[in-house]
């Protein structure tokens, strides 16, 4: 099991604003009449997503409400899964993959590069304020490993060159393209494909 | 190697497109109600006869899950529920099946719900693939703009809702149970069985849950016939399966290929060879980081499907093929493993949360030389501990890899290691937990 603990400072109001509410009730109607207590983990995203990236204690006090459910039932689902941040962690959130398919092809490099351009403890915010990083489990890309996420989006086929590159551009407020690093196409072998080629020449 | 016309994911590597029109031109919603008209029976028993086992990891057979459900729809509906949440260490399959051949997925939905006579599909997705998840949903809209869900959905008078619902990074929820309770909005952690979800699943009611792969592959084994599946790979392990090689190799690919396939072909057929040659290689992982590991001398032979894998002591698992060369550290590795399953375990059975952190511990020591001899013994002691001693089978998935490096590499381990147990030193450590020994031995 993983260590969760909300941060020390807390802001004291949370409300859903109008595009989070329509969102919100949009995937409430996804679930059975009087089951809305499934859509907790889709509304803690949004209160991340409108809370630049971390959830503050008052919007599960808010959730709670607003599905109709006991505040502790929010605040076990929010500290169980790994995704909801609990405390401040930067408008960009890097997550470094480092088990074992990723560590064995150098995933420790792209730490490295955080540590460099970030800061030099995980989950601790970078002197702009705008960024942290924290190495995470398996990421499922483990074809293009190594690899990192910042956001939503997936950066694959990495090495230390190629972070901390990436990472200059985030530090300077661009948007890195996502995908591969190495040119490839998805998860093709990298010319050496001996499959479909038919429709890859096609 | 797998004929081309025989693979059912023509669009793994996206050379054509995932969109609908593209995937009609491939073969997808042509003609559903043609196959939802042969009846429910009809559809079962074919994918019985495919020998279809499930591409999640355990391998049940599908047809004989889908004939677990309720024959007549009582006071409770059925649902229908995809496990897409793909955490396996090795393992990344499901994620191209949901971004590059997303009209397979739905239109199986379709079938299968029609089949276990669910209205309504919620496709459970880790919450990592949120992208990939966004490329599901435009898919699913399409879907629906062209009729081909919703009420009749594309014309078999069946109706069906598909909605995604998604994780949010917990590895326990690809386990079934855990999944319906995450969807329930609960925290993942897994239920007694029996009852079995088939009976009582989510929200009580019968639930039939299928991996992405196994329900991606039905419409095309319903169109060419269950035996042209069962034709494929051999008896009892039928069909083709997509594998992922990670690791230590060239070319590192998701290639579909046909059950029983040899190792060897596909590391160095597909995957361009074992970085430093073929005698470089140390061990391979066969089936995601919960299957334990397979030696060398091994590999040579070996061919890879449920029963020949598990013929060695592994598995199929989610045929997630890591590569690990001998320029890694062997013990390291399964230290690094050992340290996920610590970080994944739900903590709801006291020997998974205080066992997996135990064999972390132990291992990280043992990779850094730290440990006393009669440890190794106690390592696999306490996996013995674990194994068949929780509710659900990540107890097994965390104990497995360690018994199987203690199994193959435990030469290694007694090479590194060379201390004496601390208790022969007759020390006064008050917190070790082995002090009563002292006394007896005094």
């Amino acid at each position: 099991m993983s260590l969760r603990r909300p941060a020390k400072n807390q802001p004291e109001n949370f409300e859903f604003n109008s595009s989070s509410l329509e969102a919100a009730k949009s995937i409430v109607a996804k679930y059975p009449e009087g089951k809305q207590q499934s859509a907790v983990m889709a509304l803690l995203y949004i209160a991340q997503k409108q809370n630049d990236n971390w959830i503050p204690l008052a919007a599960m006090k808010y959730i709670a409400k607003f599905l109709d459910m006991p505040y502790i039932k929010v605040y076990e689902v929010a500290t169980f899964y790994s995704m909801y941040n609990l405390s401040p962690v930067g408008k960009y959130f890097v997550q470094v993959c480092t088990t074992t398919p990723c560590m064995i092809r150098g995933a420790n490099k792209l730490v490295e590069a955080c540590k460099e351009k970030i800061s030099e403890d995980e989950s601790v915010l970078s002197n702009d304020k705008s960024c942290s990083w924290m190495e995470v489990e398996c990421l499922g890309a483990c074809v293009n490993a190594p690899m990192m996420q910042i956001n939503d989006d997936y950066y694959e086929d990495l090495d230390k060159e190629k972070t901390l590159k990436i990472l200059d551009k985030i530090l300077n407020g661009d948007k890195p393209t996502p995908g591969s690093y190495r040119g490839r196409i998805n998860n093709e072998p990298e010319n050496n494909r001996k499959t479909l080629m038919d429709l890859k020449n096609a | 190697m797998l004929k081309d016309q025989d693979r059912i994911f023509q669009n793994l590597y996206n050379d054509l497109g995932p969109d609908l029109t593209s995937s009609q031109k491939r073969g997808d919603w042509v003609n559903t109600k043609e196959i939802t008209d042969k009846g429910r029976d009809w559809i079962i028993n074919e994918i019985k006869d495919s020998q279809l086992r499930g591409r999640g990891g355990a391998g049940f057979p599908t047809g004989l899950k889908w004939s677990f459900a309720p024959k007549e729809v009582g006071s409770r509906p059925h649902y229908l529920v995809i496990n897409g949440d793909e955490s396996e260490p090795g393992t990344c399959k499901d994620r191209d099946i949901l971004r590059f051949e997303p009209h397979k997925l739905i239109e199986g939905c379709l079938i299968a719900s029609y089949a276990i006579q669910a209205h309504v599909c919620y496709i459970y997705i880790r919450g990592e693939y949120f992208v990939d998840g966004q490329k599901l949903q435009a898919a699913i809209d399409e879907a629906y703009e062209k009729k081909l869900l919703g009420k009749n959905a594309a014309g078999t008078g069946w109706d069906l809702d598909i909605y995604i619902h998604y994780g949010a990074g917990a590895y326990i929820c690809g386990e079934e149970t855990a999944l319906l309770e995450s969807i329930e909005g609960k925290k993942g952690q897994p239920r007694l069985k029996p009852p079995f979800p088939a009976l009582i699943g989510l929200y009580g009611c019968p639930t039939i849950i299928n991996n992405v792969e196994t329900i991606a592959v039905i419409p095309t084994i319903l169109r060419r016939g269950g035996k042209w599946f069962a034709s494929l790979g051999r008896e009892k392990n039928t069909g083709t399966k997509i594998f992922c090689i990670s690791g230590n190799v060239n070319n590192p690919c998701n290639v579909e290929e046909e059950m029983n396939i040899p190792l060897k072909d596909l590391i160095e057929v597909h995957a361009g060879g074992v970085i430093g040659g073929w005698d470089n290689l140390q061990a391979v992982i066969p089936g995601g980081s919960s299957m334990p590991l397979i030696p060398k001398d091994k590999c040579e032979t070996l061919t890879m499907d449920f029963d020949s894998l598990v013929a060695e002591k592994s598995g199929l698992g989610t045929a997630g093929v890591v590569v690990i060369n001998k320029d890694q550290d062997i013990i390291q590795c399964m230290a690094r493993i050992a340290r996920f399953y610590k970080h994944e375990s739900c903590g709801q059975c006291t020997p998974c949360r205080e066992g997996s952190g135990w064999m972390w511990r132990m291992l990280d020591r043992m990779a850094k030389g730290e440990a006393s001899k009669d440890e190794i013994d106690m390592l696999g002691d306490v996996t013995k501990q674990i194994e068949g001693h929780t509710i659900c089978a990540f107890g097994e998935g965390s104990s497995w890899p360690v018994q199987g490096l203690l199994r193959h590499f435990k030469d290694e381990i007694k090479k590194r290691n060379k201390f004496d147990p601390i208790i022969k030193e007759k020390k006064n450590i008050p917190y070790l937990v082995d002090q009563h020994l002292l006394d007896k031995n005094a």
